[in-house]
């Protein structure tokens, strides 16, 4: 699949002036609030109209001012999975799931109900109303419910913002086996650079109504000039590989042939996972380090530099198991003498790495 | 029914099938009207608004004045609906036209606060799983709106059932025809020994009143819970 997506229009102060193509899988549109993100995905859904543009997926147009095309939201075959999850309050699970399916075309219906019940987790809330479930449970029935209406592009505006923590971290998940086990192309809006990291095939970043950049997901993430420097947000991507479980409670894992340890990952041996590693959390040295309770370090050169608006600055770094960000100060930076080249080790704690940035490929 | 006297009896009959017949009437232009107050913006929302609200807040002798102008015999329309074999003046459709025109506003009001209630954001969801709006509205917004409807149903009968001054004044106080029980109720507390039948008439009237009131709170506490969750 593709999507084309091409957007203008003015909503109160914001000008959006969007463009992009984005190849299957799942794209996800990342930047910070009132960048203009939710205004994209609902003039996608139908429910926003732009003042100029066209959008397509798969070559089938789902608007364009310029050919006066427009099809109204319940003709475009697309799921959408909002941030508060809108289920109908006076239907239950079992019915707000199949409610889509019921205006879907049968050649439209690809995915059984058992199916979507099995991989959501949610069999035994099909009698509750949505009033009985909790946040978690609605996303997951939510999340469900898009994918039984047949969608030929499912839309997600944030889906996860409206939980906390530790039901973030059990919704997550869900998104990667939605990734994973079904084929359906998804657009993904969020702010939160671990959601990127976790799921993202490729990432549009958006700033003030304007994409900024474009391309996958581990390019954009440890590039330096995109991410903000000064939030806790920038963060790198690795990839790595399950090599053994220890007694002590850590999993060992390859990237690149570096060794790694982290707290235990529910994942055996040989599998792939991607690690989203923060760049407030790295620290680093020009000699190789002795004598440090850190466990993973990674031996590397300085790629590039950004300085930031305040005392920090962004580095990044190419290492065998691939390009890191590191957050350091300007001073840091100063007397380690850090240019473009210079050889430098990085050192990153093993309990550094929150579950939440841990992900299958 | 031994306990009502026969003249009684006719009235109370009288009065349900006229309040039956404005309720059941009055209910597909009141959630019409509702939703397009709560919902649609036209030019000369205020006005209609006003409008629907008259009868409330008119004197009601002045509402079945201006009934009997436009829907008498000689009236506007009145001359115009007779020759196609509708007739209100001085009929029980008449007392049940005068009943209706009342009842309307507090029945509008009851949808319209009812279908403001609805989030629009599920209408929305409802539009992006493949229903059209027809579908939106029969599937989401009239469930969720069934509370509002009923109440504002309850509420209108009850108001039809009380109604007196703009159907005396439009259709007058014929027994049999046009004399619903509160007509009735002071026709007989114009003749001496009237009271008894007046008295037991009363007692109908707060039985009815009473039963509607509490049918609509039960129906209001079961939607209520059904949407609630469990």
């Amino acid at each position: 699949m593709t999507l084309s997506v091409e957007i203008g229009h003015a909503v109160g102060a914001l000008r959006l002036d969007v463009a992009f193509e984005a190849p299957p899988g799942v794209t996800v549109l990342f930047g910070s609030s009132g960048s203009g993100k939710t205004s994209v995905v609902n003039a996608v859904a139908g429910l926003l109209r732009p003042d100029r543009g066209r959008v397509s997926v798969n070559g089938w147009e789902l608007f364009d001012t310029e050919a006066r095309r427009w099809l109204p939201p319940h003709r475009r075959r697309l799921g959408y999975i909002f941030q508060e999850g809108r289920l109908f309050p006076h239907l239950t699970v079992r019915q707000n799931l199949v409610y889509g399916r019921w205006f879907a075309p049968t050649r439209e219906r690809r995915e059984s109900l058992e199916k979507v019940v099995e991989v959501m987790g949610i069999g035994q809330l099909l009698p509750r109303r949505p009033g009985a479930l909790s946040g978690g449970e609605k996303q997951r029935v939510a999340i469900g419910r898009a994918l039984l209406a047949g969608p030929r592009l499912l839309l997600a505006d944030e889906p996860l913002a409206a939980l906390d923590e530790a039901r973030k971290a059990e919704i997550l998940p869900f998104f990667e086996r939605l990734r994973d086990a079904f084929e359906v192309p998804i657009l993904y809006v969020t702010h939160s650079a671990a959601e990127v990291a976790r799921l993202a095939t490729t990432v549009v970043v958006l700033e003030g109504g304007r994409v900024v950049r474009q391309g996958a997901a581990d390019e954009v993430l440890s590039d330096p000039a995109v991410m903000p420097t000064g939030v806790r947000a920038a963060g790198a991507l690795l990839v790595a590989r399950v090599v053994r479980h220890h007694a002590d409670g850590l999993t060992e894992l390859d990237a690149g042939g570096v060794p790694m340890f982290l707290p235990h990952i529910d994942r055996e041996a040989g599998h792939e996972v991607r690690l989203r590693i923060a760049a407030h959390e790295v620290i680093l040295s020009r000699e190789a380090p002795q004598g440090l309770s850190a466990l993973n370090i990674l031996p590397g050169r300085v790629a590039a530099m950004r300085e930031g608006a305040g005392p920090g600055m962004l580095i990044s770094l190419d290492t065998a198991a691939g390009t890191l960000l590191a957050r350091v100060t300007r001073r840091s930076a100063e007397a380690l003498a850090l240019v473009p080249g210079a050889r430098c080790h990085a050192v990153i704690k093993t309990v550094a790495i929150a579950p939440l940035d841990v992900g299958g490929v | 029914m031994g306990w009502l006297g026969a003249e009684e009896w006719q009235a109370v009959a009288l009065s349900l099938r006229v309040s039956l017949w404005a309720t059941l009437v009055a209910l597909p232009l009141g959630l019409f009207t509702a939703h397009a107050l709560a919902r649609w913006q036209f030019p000369g929302k205020q006005l209609v608004n006003g409008l629907v609200h008259l009868p409330l807040i008119l004197p009601p002798v002045v509402t079945g004045y201006l009934l009997l102008l436009t829907f008498g015999t000689s009236g506007a329309l009145g001359g115009a609906l007779e020759n196609i074999g509708i007739v209100f003046a001085f009929r029980w459709t008449g007392a049940a036209l005068a009943a209706g025109v009342m009842a309307f506003p507090l029945m509008v009001r009851a949808m319209r606060l009812s279908i403001e209630a609805v989030d629009p954001k599920l209408e929305e969801a409802a539009a992006t799983l493949g229903a059209s709006r027809p579908w939106v509205f029969v599937t989401v917004t009239l469930p969720l709106i069934l509370p509002g409807i009923l109440a504002g149903a309850i509420l209108a009968f009850a108001k039809a059932m009380g109604e007196f001054g703009a159907t005396i004044t439009f259709v007058s106080n014929i027994p049999g025809e046009t004399q619903t029980l509160p007509s009735a109720v002071y026709a007989f507390l114009q003749v001496p020994g009237g009271e008894g039948p007046a008295l037991r008439l009363v007692v109908v009237s707060v039985v009815i009143a009473m039963g509607a009131l509490l049918a609509s709170e039960a129906v209001a506490r079961r939607a209520a819970a059904r949407v609630g969750g469990a």
